[in-house]
Parts: structure tokens; sequence; C-alpha cells
């Protein structure tokens, strides 16, 4: 009963600290000017209510987003060391450790187009012009495979664009989902058989030393594969092959395939399945990518697999800036394609 | 009822507590010494000289002594330190009230330097009059003082996996607690005539990133404070100086810092921070929008990882920080099992709504390990939930609001590890 009577004042306290409505307007502050609305008012909403209008391309895009956002985001919106990954990652969200892009996650387009054009470049906010938007978010797009290279988005046509995840967004349900099971008089004696420590900070290790001044710490361990030389030399499968072709555009820009192929940022990849690693003549590899091919490392189809499934995590200090193919299937048709060219 | 019943110590449940443990604690005479403590026996320059003059620090700075008990960053979380977020020293602090100098910060494109005179803070959209108030109209404004807690969605969040950052700073400093002084919104949304079907105000901050965000009439009317002082004195550049959004209970993320605009609006943007950020995966793959509410939460801030035990056996105080967006914090239980009992902890006041309660358990320890968990409870009746209940209807990948109960492995050494049990 105590109890009960200390809330009821604590309610009345706490009233009492509230000013009293105003059913009268004060009188402060200017009316803002319509210019200085404008200034400020760039938001655009998921109606697409203040979508300017203009126009752009992927292939424009694609020079703007290399000269201003790909130094974070990648040539490719891979995404650059924990910079944001803006492409890839379909169908990943209920996998264990799910890949959100513009592509794989955001529900609508014009969050992309409002998000750029009021807070990017990083660092020169608000200083692309409005076809510049276009062009970028239609790059990135691209980069998804959304759209082919050639599709000139618009104000027209924006919102006719439907985002793969557009469905995937439920209102926060967690008074029917939680609260109704966690509520109530919680245990107090007896409330588990047995009790067992399943894991512990220390042997992860990631926590940074208080006593030196932080250091980076990477808490994914570099993986040193274990070269296993198993030549393979099935037959090719054309059609898995084709695949493969259409999914290389992203391996495009950095490595060459066929008679003429040179070296580029990335090595000629001629003859690379089932090949020693790091052996392409001419081609300056990182330190990381010398030590394994100095231990032997083969390129067979499986190593290549892990490989181009999420290049850094699988050999740290790689100049591969390319943020992986998630899917195994993707991986394997591109080297189903490389397959079809030999030394 | 089961609550927590007493806002003093009492020796009284201390010795049955202690009675419990065994008696040795209570007969065990008070220790001796063999030589005499030259601290106190030889003259000090502190007592026979001067200390400082007034005026040696104009504006203060914690004691030489406690250079410790600062923000840390985890740098791998983040790309860059313009982009990121440190944590507040909580294992070190006491009481519920974070002081300013080490109050967790978060940056989507660095902390700005913005002067009163040059702040602007613009009101348009579905009102009568767009107007636009000066740092000095905003004063004289009728304000009010309120404490309330400001946590990012994202503490914890690198725990659902599993146990990983050690120290209670890591796991759960991304949460400070301030008195806030300041406008109610719905003042100045009323100052503008704003049209009772507007359903949504959208606000946004100063800085590049300007972190805009959607947030229901409803609560805009209700308790969001335009704060321009928190704890007596002027916001710090970090959390937004001359002014900031307070959004009591709700994701640190909709604090928007440096406010500069509140447009009165029918739709929500559905801004990048409210769909791309700040949306919980589950583990179907669907993920959950407008989660804005932070759940009741609690965790042990002393002994932990970064505070071990260093007196031996004997008595102990154990202490930690509860909070509930939904409300106030009515009791907190504390395990030394891992789960399989629980004892009431007293809380040093009374619970408010969305502010810090401080809650201390003291007792007598035998010197044997335990698993040290503290669970909250609040108005509403919820009880925070264990890691394995909140997996079993997320799963892994929510990355937000992860309000679990913490488990310190404190050893008898008196060192403590972040563990997860069964």
């Amino acid at each position: 009963m105590l109890k009960y009577l200390k809330s009821i004042t604590f309610a009345f306290t706490f009233c009492a600290v509230t000013g009293p409505v105003l059913a009268e307007k004060l009188g402060l502050g200017r009316v803002a000017l319509p210019a200085e609305v404008a200034a400020w008012d760039w938001d655009i909403n998921a109606l697409g209510e203040g979508l300017p209008s203009g126009s752009g391309d992927a292939l424009v895009g694609e020079e703007i987003f290399a000269e201003k956002c790909a130094a974070c985001h990648g040539d490719f919106a891979e995404g650059i060391d924990n910079w944001p990954k803006l492409a890839g990652g379909a169908d990943t969200l209920d996998y264990e450790d799910p890949l959100k892009t513009v592509g794989s996650y955001w529900p609508h387009l014009t969050t992309a187009y409002d998000y750029i054009k009021r807070s990017m470049p990083y660092g020169n906010a608000g200083s692309l012009t409005d076809d510049e938007v276009y062009a970028i978010v239609a790059y990135i797009l691209y980069s998804n495979d959304l759209i082919d290279d050639d599709f000139v988005l618009s104000d027209e046509n924006f919102m006719e664009f439907e985002m793969p995840n557009a469905a995937g967004f439920v209102v926060d349900d967690r008074a029917e989902a939680e609260y109704r099971i966690w509520s109530g008089a919680p245990c107090m004696k007896n409330c588990k058989d047995s009790v067992e420590i399943t894991m512990r900070a220390l042997v992860l290790d990631v926590t940074p030393d208080l006593e030196a001044p932080a250091e980076a710490v990477t808490p994914v361990a570099a993986v040193t594969p274990e070269p296993e030389p198993e030549a393979e030399s099935a037959a090719i499968d054309l059609e898995l092959a084709a695949a493969g072709k259409k999914l290389f555009k992203k391996c495009k820009s950095c490595h060459q395939v066929g008679e003429s192929a040179k070296n580029k940022s990335g090595p000629v990849l001629n003859g690379v399945v089932n090949h020693a690693a790091g052996s392409v003549d001419g081609f300056r590899y990182s330190k990381a990518m010398k030590a394994v091919a100095e231990g032997g490392l083969i390129w067979t189809e499986d190593e290549l697999a892990l490989f181009l499934n999420k290049p850094k995590a699988y050999l740290k200090g790689t100049k591969m800036s390319f943020a992986g193919l998630r899917k195994a299937a993707d991986q394997f048709a591109v080297i189903e394609y490389l397959k079809t060219f030999t030394k | 009822m089961s609550e927590n019943d007493t806002s003093k110590p009492s020796r009284r449940a201390f010795l049955s507590g202690a009675a419990t443990v065994g008696a040795g604690a209570i007969a065990s005479s008070v220790a001796q010494a063999q030589t005499a403590d030259p601290l106190i026996t030889q003259p000090q320059e502190w007592a026979q000289g001067f200390g400082d003059g007034v005026d040696a620090a104009p504006y203060g700075l914690p004691s030489q002594y406690e250079g410790d008990v600062i923000r840390r960053n985890v740098e791998w979380l983040t790309a860059d330190q313009i982009s990121s977020i440190n944590f507040t020293p909580i294992h070190a602090l006491d009481g519920t009230i974070t002081p300013q100098g080490c109050a967790f910060e978060r940056h989507h494109s660095g902390a700005i330097d913005l002067s009163k005179s040059d702040y602007r803070l613009m009101i348009n959209g579905l009102v009568d009059t767009p107007l636009v108030f000066t740092y000095e109209d905003l004063k004289r404004f009728p304000r009010e003082n309120h404490v309330y807690f400001c946590e990012c969605a994202a503490n914890t969040g690198m725990e659902w996996a599993g146990a990983q950052l050690n120290g209670a700073q890591f796991t759960h400093g991304m949460i400070h607690n301030m008195e806030y002084t300041g406008v109610p919104l719905r003042l100045l949304l009323e100052e503008a005539g704003y049209d009772v079907a507007g359903k949504w105000v959208f606000v946004e901050g100063a800085d590049a990133s300007s972190n805009g965000r959607s947030i229901p009439m409803d609560k805009a009317l209700d308790d969001v404070l335009v704060a321009f002082k928190a704890n007596g004195e002027a916001l710090r550049k970090e959390h937004g100086y001359p002014v900031r959004l307070v959004v009591p209970g709700w994701e640190g993320n909709m604090w928007v810092k440096w406010i500069r605009r509140i447009e009165v609006t029918n739709f929500p943007v559905e801004s990048r921070e409210e769909t791309s950020k700040y949306t919980d995966t589950l583990e179907n793959g669907v993920s959950r929008k407008w989660t804005w509410v932070m759940d009741a939460k609690s965790v042990v801030t002393s002994p932990s990882p970064q505070t071990p035990i260093k007196h031996g056996k004997g008595p102990l105080v154990i202490t930690g920080l509860a909070w509930s967006g939904n409300g106030a914090i009515k009791r907190v239980d504390v395990s030394k099992d891992g789960g399989k009992t629980w004892e009431a902890a007293r809380l040093a006041k009374p619970g408010e709504k969305m502010a810090l309660t401080r809650f201390y358990l003291d007792t007598d320890w035998d010197g044997s390990e335990m698993l040290l968990q503290s669970r909250a409870m609040d108005e509403t009746g919820y009880v925070q939930p264990t890691k394995t209940q909140l997996r079993e209807v997320r799963g892994l990948n929510s990355i937000y609001h992860n309000n679990c109960i913490q488990t310190w492995w404190v050893r008898s050494n008196g060192e403590a590890e972040n563990v997860e049990v069964s």
C-alpha cells in the first residue's frame, strides 16, 4: 500500500514540472521565406514526393561513381574494407551473415536518391546535380544486376521501379511477438537444472587493449589456405559457362581473358583454373598472394570458389578489392566460364 | 508484490544474506596491521603546503588519477572515426547521471562546430506558417527539465552471435543518461500551427549526414524535447551543441543532433536511417521496421571484466544499471549462478520513466566462482529476456535492440569475463 501511495505522489510530482499547455501563440520566431524552405527542404519520401526532374543512366553513372564514390564503395559498389557495400547479396537475407545492400535490402529506391542527394559524397555532401544523382542511382542498380547499362532512370519512371526487398519489412510487432511471453512474475529459484559456459569473449579476443593506445583489431581471422593440387579436366558445362560470362562483367574492369588479354589492375585469367596461384608473368601480386604461391597454392575449382566467396577473408592482404560472390552457384559459373580460356 | 522494497542500504538484509553464506564472515575479526602506515605516521606534502589556488582550472577536468575513465572505441567496428561510435565507461561510473565528457559519441559525418549565433531551426511542411527560430528565440519558450537515457539501438549489437567484447563499456556503453533542459517540441509545433492531419514529423540535423528520421506526431506531441542544456550546462559539441532533439525511451539515432529542420508530413520519409539501418532482420529474412522503443534492459557494471574484484572474499558491492523505454524500472534481480537462482537487488532510488536506475546487491562473497547476471523488470511487467529467448524469436541477424541478460564469469581470483551460458 505504501508503494502505491508513493507512486501516486511521484505522478503528481511529474505533472507539476510539466509546463502549462499554451493555447495561444507566443509570437516567437519569424516566417520562413520560400527561398529558405527551398534551400533546406530536400527530402524525398517513399511516395516519390520531392523527386526533382532529371535523368541519368548507368554508363554516365559509372564515371561519376568512379570519381566520387569508388574510393569508399569500390569500383563495383562492392565496398572497400568496412565501407558500405552497395551491391550484391541478393537472396542472402535469411543467411547466417546476410549481405544487406541497396539491391538486396533497401525497400524503396527513393531512399537511395534522398540519401545520395542530401548526404553524399562523404565529405562533400549535397554537391551533386540532380542528373548526377539519377546517374549514380542507375549505376548502383546496374551493379546489382537490376537494370541494363543503357536504362535511363528519370523522375518519369523512377516510381515504377520496384525494389527486390520491397515486401521484406513488417512494422514493429514486438508487443505481440515478445511482450506477451516475456511478462509476468519472474522465476526466482530452481530456474534451470544446469548452467554451462558455452562461449567466452577471451577466446575470440577482439576487445581493444585497454593499456596501450587502441590498435586496429580484425575479428575475422585470416585463413591461410592449404594447397590442394588435384587437377581435374572435366568437360565444360556450356550453360553454366554462359551464366558465368554474364557474371564476369563484374570482373572485367580488372581482369581480361582471351587472345589479346593483358594484365590490368588484376592479372590475365587465361588458364587460371587448376594452375599455380600467383604465376602470371609481369603481374605485381600482393605480398599475401606471393606467400601462398610460394606455399604451392593451386587454383583448383574449390579453392577458387572459396576465394571468390570473400576474397579478403580468404586471403588477408590480397589486392583484389572485390567483395565476393556469395552464392556458390555464381562462383562455379564464373569458374566454368574461366575454364573456357586456356593458356 | 515482490518489488524492491528499500531505497536505503539495509544492514539487516546484508547480515541475513551473509548468514546464508556462512557464519565465518560475521565472526571474522577486523584485520590487523603489522607496521604503521607511513601515509598516516609521516607528514605528507599535501598536508603541509598549499594546493592549487582558485582559477587553476577555470573549467575543471577529472582528477589526474582518473585518466582511464574515458570513452573508448572499437576500431574494427567502423571504417573510420568520422562516421563511428565510442563507448561510455559505465564500468567505472556510479549513480545514474553520465558526465557529458565521457558520454558516448555517435556521429555520421563528424561532430560539427556550430555556434549559437549561426544556429537556425526551421519548422515547415503542413503548418499554418513555416517559421525560423534562432537560439535566443528558443530560450523564450517555457522550458522543462527531465532526466532521460539515450541508448543507441546497436548497443550490445556485437553480442548477438556470442560473447564478443570483454567489458561492460563495450557490451553496454552505447548509453548515457542526462538531465535535459529544453522546450517541448509540441510548443514549437503549436507556434507554427501544425495541421492536425499531419501524422509525422521529419527531423534532420545541420551536419553533412543530416541523419533524417521520421517520428510519429503522437510521440512528437507527447514528450519530445528540443534541448539545449544537459546536466545543467550547454550541450557538448559531440552531443549536438547548441541544440539537439531528445526522444525519450526511443533509439538514440532519432535524437537528432544540431537539429535544424522539423517538417510536418503526412507520410514517413523512409530515409536511409530508417530503412537500410535501424531495421531488425529476423531469421526468415523479413525485417522489422519502426522499432523505435528501447526495451527494458540491465547490466552489472561492477564487478565486470574492466573492474575485477581486487579485495578478495568478504563484503562485496555488486552494482549495475537498469532502464526501459517503456516506463520506469520496478525491480532488478541478480543471479550469481548463471540464472538458476535470483535475489532482488536494492534500487538506489525508485525507477523513473525512461531514465537509468542504479541497483545494488550488498553481499558477502565467499570467493567462489560466480556467473553474475542482472534482470530488469519495468512498470509494464516486461521482464528482460535471456539471449536464448531473444534468439528464439529473432535469430542472430537483428543487429539492433539486443536487450539480453548479460553474464560475467567472475573467477575466484576476482577477474571477470564476458561469457555466454546455457
